[in-house]
């Protein structure tokens, strides 16, 4: 028995259906220490960690805590073992306020009142240990994300968990406070608490961890001390081959203007100013980078140029006006003026998941006289479609009678790309091209997009992903709490300013 | 239509809100949890059936009420395996309990009385008796207030003064305790639940059971108290009438009361009226008979503003990946 | 996923153990209040195929179910659920009394198509309100159509005993409709295949047949059909393709009321050649039973509407034939299939799908490196109002 381990997974196997998530996968996490676990989208790191956690039962394998061998059938018997988890996506009640969600679930009796009042003294204490101010009576959406992933983490502590497992924490935050998140984790480390994070930021890792595990298609490929690795050697071991990480594309040369947009506004269902009055301009041959910590605002400025989405100011498409108010503003209308969308959330929107591939290559499109005619759809002439598509964009399996569902993520996205860009539209909306794809895939589509520029093609490009944004844009706005905060070119800008700007901070405050 | 009219009418209203009220406060604890349920229609129907036939036979209302509650649980765990085990649609779930209660109370109640469907007639023990409350009849005399203690208030049967009570309990119990909360958790995020380490399917299960108790009173209500026998499809729509009221009440104990008690005023109403002159021009007693269906309509369409249902509500949980 | 189990498996075997363990309870039923549930199938299964007798009313009843199973599909395919058929049918049988009337009909082929027109409108417009209530005003599609049966009941019994019936009678319904709008019964059409002269099947079985390849082709061969389908499945997608959930509800539920309404050129104008109270005598809710059990597939829906044409045809003969029985154990029966195939669906899909999966390890489409949707299949979804 090994006292010095905080966690120990021998042989873990899990499946989902026909796809194995997780195989045969051991690791060993030292006490008090930071442990990153790194891999591709879909590697099988949250799959592992939603294990440890009893959220999915492992189809095989043992579990050691603290060097004794632990059963972890639920949720329950992970938080007894001393374990808390930050998932990606929040467990939080949103209608609640914070004390009533760290509470949930670890409530001292029957009656709430004196299991409010015990969490609240100690709630105060926990954030003045670790420097984490959040309001005990603020209701949960009407809190920031960044506030939050602390009520995650109070949530953690507050059932005094040893082991703190962070799924991709820094998704929704800013590089400020990514930076205030890892003061807190090294803090928890000193503390003697041992924390287990998940990423797939290589920067990250460098950053912040002792030990990192390298995971790909579901195996645990490598552990290896931080201090003695590299970034290459790490994406090598993610990917399986070099990657390239830099995209190669000569300087634009902007023509004509193509999008005009000026004081847009969209007010949501809840009565909140999602879009504060947006100014922007794109260019013919030009890729208009928007970066930016999710949810301020640039879903928004897709839906509207998208069409399905209300709100005021003016918006020209060469030249010429669009309705954005009226009856006729929809996403129809939209794709007859020349702008094709790749939509953020493709299996929500872009997609019909239950539809097979020729029934999506048309999807949006099916009104055009090529695929019916006024009543009927041609369902043969969307089908040649769907082949010939499948075949110049390299969708794998290229059988077009498969669902959308059965694709994975990459071709998933290529299907949607080739259908869009093959429209020949003068401005292309894409939004998070790559999340959730494969290394392989994210290649193509940054070359796809950068062949379209060069045709003369103006693109406005939304992602989370900075560097992404850094690679692939001409020009780069920055959104922050519904309005544009600066724009850069990305020769004469760095990571820092572009972080200070996502947070809201401008020069002249600064 | 006098002062004492008006006590008559509030107090018809006060019996007829009743059924609406528990159905109401049943529908309120299964859908905060996430688990819609059209099936409390059938729920009641089933438990009118055997609280009557029980009452029936063994002459004990006490015995009969237990029988329909445990119909109506039947169903109800019916409900649970089908929505929250299975993950099946809810909507749908409660189509086929409605259907089920409909052509069960009648082929049993067929088979069992062979009255075409009727139990026969409940007399004295069998039935629930009016409770005349302390010094009902010495207050009578006092101007309005009198009236209003002794012919509003006094004189209805147990389970009037139990549904009331009820609605106080209610909130308490969502609000107040640990149950309340963790049930209100799983009705708007059950993720947040099942990491908080709490049964899901637990939480949802008890929820459901709550709901088969109240729609089980809601039911002996009717064919033991309100009237004196079960008959055919006696439920005559009040499940959709009480989820309406439900909607109405944007899911809070008080407002439900409120909710169900203007729907009881509304069929009141219809009642007194069967025939009325407006303006000289006679309304046809359809009309007033469709009078509650119409009005829910009307309310659900044009005075419910933005109701916000719990979030998870109709969803089967299913962890996410 | 499909993809778990051949084809034939989903939309064969499964309705089919749905339909047996339906079928099971419900002789479970029939044996706890004290009679031999083997006799009953007997009686059910001879009353309804056993003569051209039973088959007259067996096909009667199923042209009934068919255009009120085919309603409820088309709104289940755009993820609407018309629990409204019963209303909407009877609003249906007041526009075709109200066509039939009118004119001094010539023929009856004349009649017909006119009489389908004003059926189809006077169910469409009853479902109108309830859909339009949805998409502007929020109102739960589900409880306004409930609502809605209820209030047509009214209506019509107020129509029937004042406005409609023959001055001087006391029974509220309609005179009879003329010659020419009276359809031909099946033992005039096919005089050799033995129907009796009073068998209540007609020429509208053809219209529902019709009615089937129509809604076939109305989801999946036309530009609508594609957009109803996409807004059934996914509304955001819907909303990102420019397709108008305002314009997919209102028409899809036009389109499923229409049907509805369709059912009284059969009941009214094909049997009973007078409107009555309550001409649809609850084949608005079969409807339900019969969309779930036959997948919203026109050709599942046919089927299933055969089998709940045998199963009324053949419940009425047990009423008859066996004491104590009651025709509500109909209802019965119809609740269990609901309840098996629309609700029990994944008690009885999990361990099919296990057993298929068990037997081929190796999957035919290659490994998605990211995770498919979770749980349940693509017909639960469906039919999520």
């Amino acid at each position: 028995m090994d006292e010095t381990l905080a966690i120990e997974l021998r042989g873990i196997s899990k499946a989902f259906g026909p796809v194995q998530a997780n195989k045969d996968i051991s690791i060993q996490v030292k006490r008090g220490t930071i442990h990153g676990i790194i891999g591709e989208n879909g590697a099988g790191k949250s799959t592992l960690m939603s294990i440890l956690y009893g959220f999915y039962r492992a189809d095989s394998g043992e579990v050691f805590i603290g060097g004794k061998k632990t059963e972890i059938p639920d949720s329950q018997a992970a938080i007894d073992a001393g374990i808390g988890m930050v998932f990606q996506h929040f467990k939080l009640v949103e209608n609640f306020t914070v004390l009533e969600n760290v509470i949930l679930g670890a409530e001292d009796g029957r009656l709430l009142k004196p299991s409010l009042a015990k969490a609240r003294k100690l709630l105060k204490k926990l954030a003045d240990d670790y420097e984490m101010d959040v309001d005990p009576d603020a209701i949960i959406e009407d809190l920031g994300v960044g506030q939050q992933q602390r009520v995650e983490i109070l949530k953690a502590l507050y059932r005094e968990a040893d082991i703190l497992i962070l799924d991709e924490p820094t998704g929704v935050l800013t590089p400020a406070e990514a930076d205030h998140l890892f003061r807190i984790l090294k803090g928890l480390r000193d503390e003697g608490k041992t924390i287990i994070l998940i990423t797939h930021k290589l920067r990250e890792i460098m950053e912040i961890t002792d030990t990192v595990s390298v995971m790909r298609r579901g195996e645990m490929t490598a552990t290896v001390k931080t201090a003695e690795t590299s970034p290459e050697q790490l994406a090598e071991l993610m990917v399986g081959r070099k990657v390239l990480l830099r995209v190669d594309k000569t300087p634009a040369t902007p023509g004509a203007v193509v999008l005009e947009v000026e004081n847009l506004r969209v007010v949501d269902d809840r009565n909140v100013e999602r879009l504060r009055g947006i100014d922007l301009t794109i260019r013919a041959g030009e890729v208009l980078g928007i970066a930016g910590v999710s949810g301020n605002g640039q879903s928004e400025l897709l839906e509207i140029l998208g069409g399905y989405a209300k709100g005021t100011g003016v918006i020209r498409v060469n030249g010429q006006q669009i309705d954005i108010t009226g009856s006729a503003s929809d996403a129809r209308t939209r794709r007859a003026r020349g702008i094709a969308h790749v939509p953020e959330d493709r299996q929500r929107e872009g997609l019909i998941m239950d539809y097979r591939a020729w029934e999506n290559i048309g999807f949006g499109y099916h009104d055009d006289p090529k695929f019916n005619s006024g009543l009927l759809m041609h369902n043969s002439a969307l089908k040649t479609d769907c082949v010939d598509k499948m075949e110049r964009f390299d969708v794998r399996p290229p059988d077009p009678n498969l669902a959308a569902k059965n694709f994975s993520g990459g071709n998933q996205q290529k299907i949607v790309l080739a259908r869009e860009i093959e429209r020949n539209p003068d401005l292309l909306l894409i939004g998070q091209p790559t999340r959730g794809v494969d290394i392989g895939a994210i290649e193509f589509i940054h070359q796809q997009i950068v062949a379209l520029r060069d045709q003369g093609k103006a693109i406005l490009l939304v992602s989370v992903e900075l560097d992404e944004i850094m690679a692939l844009s001409d020009r780069i706005a920055v959104m922050f709490d519904g309005r544009i905060m600066g724009e850069r070119l990305p020769s004469e800008t760095n990571q820092g300013e572009l972080g200070l700007l996502m947070a809201g901070i401008t020069e002249d405050a600064a | 239509m006098d002062f004492l009219g008006v006590i008559q009418l509030l107090d018809s209203s006060l019996r007829l809100a009743t059924p609406l009220l528990l159905a109401c406060l049943a529908g309120l604890f299964s859908e905060r949890a996430g688990i819609f349920d059209i099936g409390l229609e059938g729920k009641m129907l089933a438990s009118a059936f055997f609280s009557a036939a029980v009452a029936s036979y063994t002459g004990s209302v006490w015995i009969g009420l237990m029988a329909g509650i445990g119909a109506s649980l039947v169903l109800a765990a019916i409900h649970g395996v089908a929505s929250i085990t299975f993950r099946g649609n809810q909507l749908i779930s409660g189509v086929a309990i409605n259907f089920l209660a409909s052509g069960l109370t009648v082929v049993i109640g067929e088979a069992w009385f062979s009255l075409g469907g009727r139990t026969p007639q409940l007399e004295g023990a069998a039935r629930f008796q009016e409770i005349t409350l302390p010094f009902a009849n010495a207050v009578r005399d006092v101007p309005y207030l009198g009236p209003i203690y002794a012919d509003f208030l006094s004189g209805h049967s147990i389970l009037v003064y139990v549904a009331l009570a009820l609605v106080p309990i209610t909130w308490w119990v969502l609000f107040r305790t640990r149950f309340g909360l963790r049930l209100r958790a799983v009705g708007e995020n059950p993720a947040a639940v099942d990491t908080a380490g709490v049964s899901v399917v637990g939480l949802r299960y008890a929820a459901v059971m709550i709901c088969g108790v109240l729609t089980g009173i809601a039911g002996a209500y009717l064919a033991t108290a309100l009237s004196a026998g079960f008959v055919k499809e006696m439920s005559a729509g009040r499940g959709f009438i009480a989820l309406a009221a439900l909607i109405f009440a944007k899911w809070r104990p008080w407002y439900a009361l409120g909710a169900t008690l203007l729907f009881g005023l509304l069929e009141a109403l219809g009642n007194r009226f069967q025939s009325l002159d407006l303006f000289g021009i006679p309304i046809p007693t359809q009309f007033m008979q469709a009078l509650p269906y119409i009005l829910t309509v009307v309310i659900l369409a044009g005075f419910v503003g933005r109701a916000i249902p719990p979030r998870a509500g109709g969803e089967p949980y299913v962890k996410e990946r | 996923m499909n993809d778990a189990m051949p084809k034939w498996a989903d939309i064969v075997l499964i309705p089919l153990i749905n339909l047996a363990l339906a079928l099971f309870v419900s002789g479970l039923v029939v044996a706890l209040i004290g009679k031999n549930p083997f006799e009953a199938l007997y009686i059910l299964v001879n009353g309804s195929v056993g003569s051209a007798y039973g088959w007259g009313y067996t096909l009667f009843y199923a042209t009934n179910f068919i255009f009120t199973g085919l309603s409820v599909a088309v709104a289940f395919h755009a993820r609407l659920f018309n629990i409204g058929g019963e209303g909407q049918a009877a609003l249906g049988g007041l526009g075709v009394a109200l066509v039939a009337l009118s004119i001094d009909w010539p023929h009856w082929a004349l009649a017909l198509p006119a009489a389908v027109i004003g059926g189809m409108i006077f169910g469409a417009l009853w479902a109108a309100v309830p859909a339009y209530l949805q998409v502007r005003r929020g109102s739960h599609i589900v409880i306004t159509t409930i609502m809605f049966n209820y209030i047509a009941a009214a209506l019509m019994v107020y129509l029937l005993a004042n406005v409609l019936k023959v001055p001087g009678s006391a029974s509220p319904e309609t005179a009879r409709f003329i010659e020419g709008a009276r359809l031909p019964n099946a033992a005039d059409i096919l005089p050799w295949v033995g129907f009796s002269r009073s068998t209540p099947l007609n020429v509208s079985f053809l219209v529902a047949v019709l009615a089937c390849i129509g809604v076939y082709f109305l989801i999946w061969r036309t530009r609508l059909g594609y957009e109803i389908r996409a807004f059934g499945h996914s509304e955001p997608a819907a909303l990102y393709a420019g397709i108008s959930p305002v314009r997919i509800t209102m028409l899809a539920m036009l389109i499923s009321g229409g049907l509805s309404g369709l059912m009284a050129i059969n009941a009214v104008m094909g049997e009973a050649e007078r409107l009555v109270l309550d001409p649809v005598q609850g084949a608005g809710f079969v409807g339900i039973a019969v969309a779930l059990m036959g997948r919203s597939h026109p050709l599942g829906v046919f089927i299933a509407a055969l089998l709940f044409g045998a199963l009324y045809q053949g419940g009425a003969e047990l009423t008859f034939e066996m004491n104590g029985m009651t025709r509500e154990m109909i209802l019965v029966i119809q609740a269990l299939v609901i309840l098996f195939t629309g609700a029990l669906d994944n008690m009885v899909r999990s361990p099919v799908e296990r057993m298929f999966l068990s037997r081929r390890r190796q999957p035919e489409a290659p490994l998605p490196t990211t995770p498919l949707q979770p749980g349940g299949h693509p017909d639960d979804a469906k039919i999520e109002p």
